[in-house]
């Protein structure tokens, strides 16, 4: 079975952010990255399906900077067996719909028997590139899985909707899923697997080779915005600020009767 | 400019996200007409007309024949802007709707400014103006950024569609969450774990002073996932909705998600080391330290 996961590299969530120069994003300087949340969930799968199917093939896909593949170095840590990285510098200016477009390039005449991505990405979250990929391959998708299961060629995955409801959903192969938070408990990478990883082929080519469209939308500024007036913020020692903060709820609820 | 309104129907009932797209376009002061796979025994109050295919044919979910059915009445009316909520349905079929029409998606739109579309940024720490490029444009809303000022009033004209489309996936049916277990609506005071509490020992602290205030104490969805704490008494979009007399959010950033759940309340706490936090948005007060150190403080005056 050939299986592909992409994946993304974000900044830390709790990171200080600042607009970059040009105003269109945010700066991309003094940031500690990560692989998107949600992808964690769908590399953690994908290897579970190829461990479960046994002979199998597992392609880790990102795109971005020389920098994303200390992430991709991560999913080869954790079970992947190749990956390919489509270098460009300037991926925080494409748009959903170049990066489902250039995935869909690379992976086109490759027959995947399986694709998994995360459902969106925490820095921008849009939530459409897995669909898009989907649907430019004319794969079957199921998004927003909380359950996985593969049996006899069909995939049977549970949706996770409003209120914690979930929709069974299945499909035969090739398909797509795009995966949610606590689909499963990734795993981490052990030492004798980060130092397997090393070896495993981690393939390079410019984004140019596969980027075949042009873009549909442009960001036109990024900001910060006001801050909610009225929020009250407090520092300093503990007790201090306990001892203020009983004096609000007494004087501003009534919980404190 | 005309829109298109994806209206969305879920266990035989039309969901109330549908008004929200109605306010949308009265808001852009755009025509509207909306599409719908459901019932006519389940129609919104509204004046316009509703292409409606039936949910019992094609089902409640199935993504490729509800994007026919709906790139069919695209093609007939020729919207402008086909408007879908943010939700599990709507970021699943817009995608599909927009690379059908060649057209911009732009995801979780919270607000239009001069006409142009508002979406969040990590986290909503930022905030993006998005300008399509193509002639027509996909928007998702985000849940509860827009609504009515008043209820909904007007009655549907109903036009039947059909489609020979066939379906990719099979749905085998809706499972409810676990039931059972507290409802955290009916608590006057919740307060809330988040990931801030480092390790599953330390929700012991998070319930100690749920009931030094004689709360009840919930969860943020990471909790959940690390099974420190049981779904149900996860708060926010998959979990429950609350709106308590006061809410403390423990070590919790206030993810979109979880704002969602509980941003009604009254009286909200935050207690969290990022000054930054997106918590920060809904909170009356906000406590920068560490819970490890400040909830204990906390509870001891309470104990006074």
């Amino acid at each position: 079975m050939k299986i592909l996961v992409c994946i993304k590299q974000v900044p830390d969530m709790e990171s200080k952010f600042k607009v970059n120069a040009a105003g269109t994003w945010y700066d991309d300087a003094d940031l500690a990255w990560r692989m998107n949340e949600y992808d964690e969930y769908a590399v953690e799968q994908a290897i579970r399906l190829k461990e479960q199917v046994g002979d199998s093939d597992l392609t880790v896909l990102s795109i971005g900077s020389k920098r994303v593949q200390e992430t991709m170095k991560k999913a080869l840590a954790m079970g992947c067996d190749r990956g390919v990285h489509v270098n460009d510098d300037i991926v925080q200016h494409k748009s959903p719909f170049e990066i489902a477009s250039i995935i869909a390039e690379f992976a086109g005449n490759k027959d995947f028997d399986m694709i998994f991505t995360g459902m969106q990405s925490q820095d921008r979250g849009s939530g459409q590139v897995g669909v898009l990929v989907a649907e430019l391959l004319s794969l079957p998708c199921i998004s927003t899985i909380v359950e996985f299961a593969y049996a006899d060629g069909k995939v049977s995955a549970k949706r996770e909707l409003e209120g914690g409801t979930r929709a069974l959903v299945s499909c035969g192969l090739p398909a797509l899923v795009t995966c949610q938070l606590g689909l499963n408990s990734p795993r981490y990478p052990t030492l004798p697997n980060i130092m397997k990883a090393k070896k495993k082929e981690l393939l390079s080519f410019d984004v140019t080779e596969l980027l075949k469209v042009e873009a549909r939308q442009e960001t036109v500024k990024t900001y910060f915005p006001d801050k909610k007036a009225g929020g009250l913020v407090l520092e300093g020692d503990v007790n201090d600020l306990a001892d203020q903060l009983v004096k609000i709820l007494k004087d501003q609820t009534a919980v404190l009767a | 400019m005309k829109t298109l309104l994806v209206a969305e129907y879920r266990d035989g009932k039309l969901l109330a996200s549908t008004y929200e797209l109605v306010a949308f376009a009265q808001k852009i002061g755009a025509d509207s007409a909306m599409f719908l796979v459901g019932s006519d025994s389940a129609l919104p109050q509204y004046d316009g007309t509703i292409y409606l295919a039936d949910s019992g044919k094609y089902n409640e979910f199935n993504p490729a024949v509800h994007k026919q059915l709906l790139l069919d009445v695209i093609a007939q009316e020729q919207p402008d802007l086909v408007v879908f909520s943010h939700s599990s349905y709507g970021w699943d079929l817009a995608p599909r709707i927009a690379l059908g029409l060649k057209a911009a998606q732009i995801s979780e739109v919270v607000d239009i400014v001069d006409g142009v579309l508002v979406t969040p940024l990590c986290n909503a720490k930022l905030r993006r103006e998005v300008k399509a490029k193509t002639s027509q444009t996909v928007v998702t809303l985000q849940v509860g950024a827009f609504g009515l000022d008043s209820d909904p009033v007007g009655i549907p004209t109903v036009e039947q569609i059909d489609t020979d489309a066939l379906a990719q996936v099979e749905f085998g049916g809706y499972e409810e969450s676990e039931g059972g277990g507290v409802d955290l609506s009916k608590a006057d005071v919740i307060v809330s774990a988040g990931r801030g509490i480092g390790k599953p020992e330390n929700l012991e602290i998070i319930q100690r002073l749920a009931k030094a205030l004689k709360g009840e104490y919930g969860a943020s969805r990471p909790v959940v996932d690390a099974e420190w704490a049981d779904h149900n008494r996860q708060v926010g979009t998959t979990g429950q909705t609350v709106s308590p007399k006061l809410y403390v959010a423990c070590g919790i950033s206030g993810a979109i998600q979880h704002l969602a759940g509980m941003k009604k309340s009254e009286f909200v706490v935050a207690i969290n080391t990022d000054k930054d936090a997106p918590i920060g948005e809904v909170a009356d007060v906000l406590i920068v330290a560490d819970l490890k150190q400040f909830v204990p403080a906390l509870i001891e005056r309470l104990h006074k």
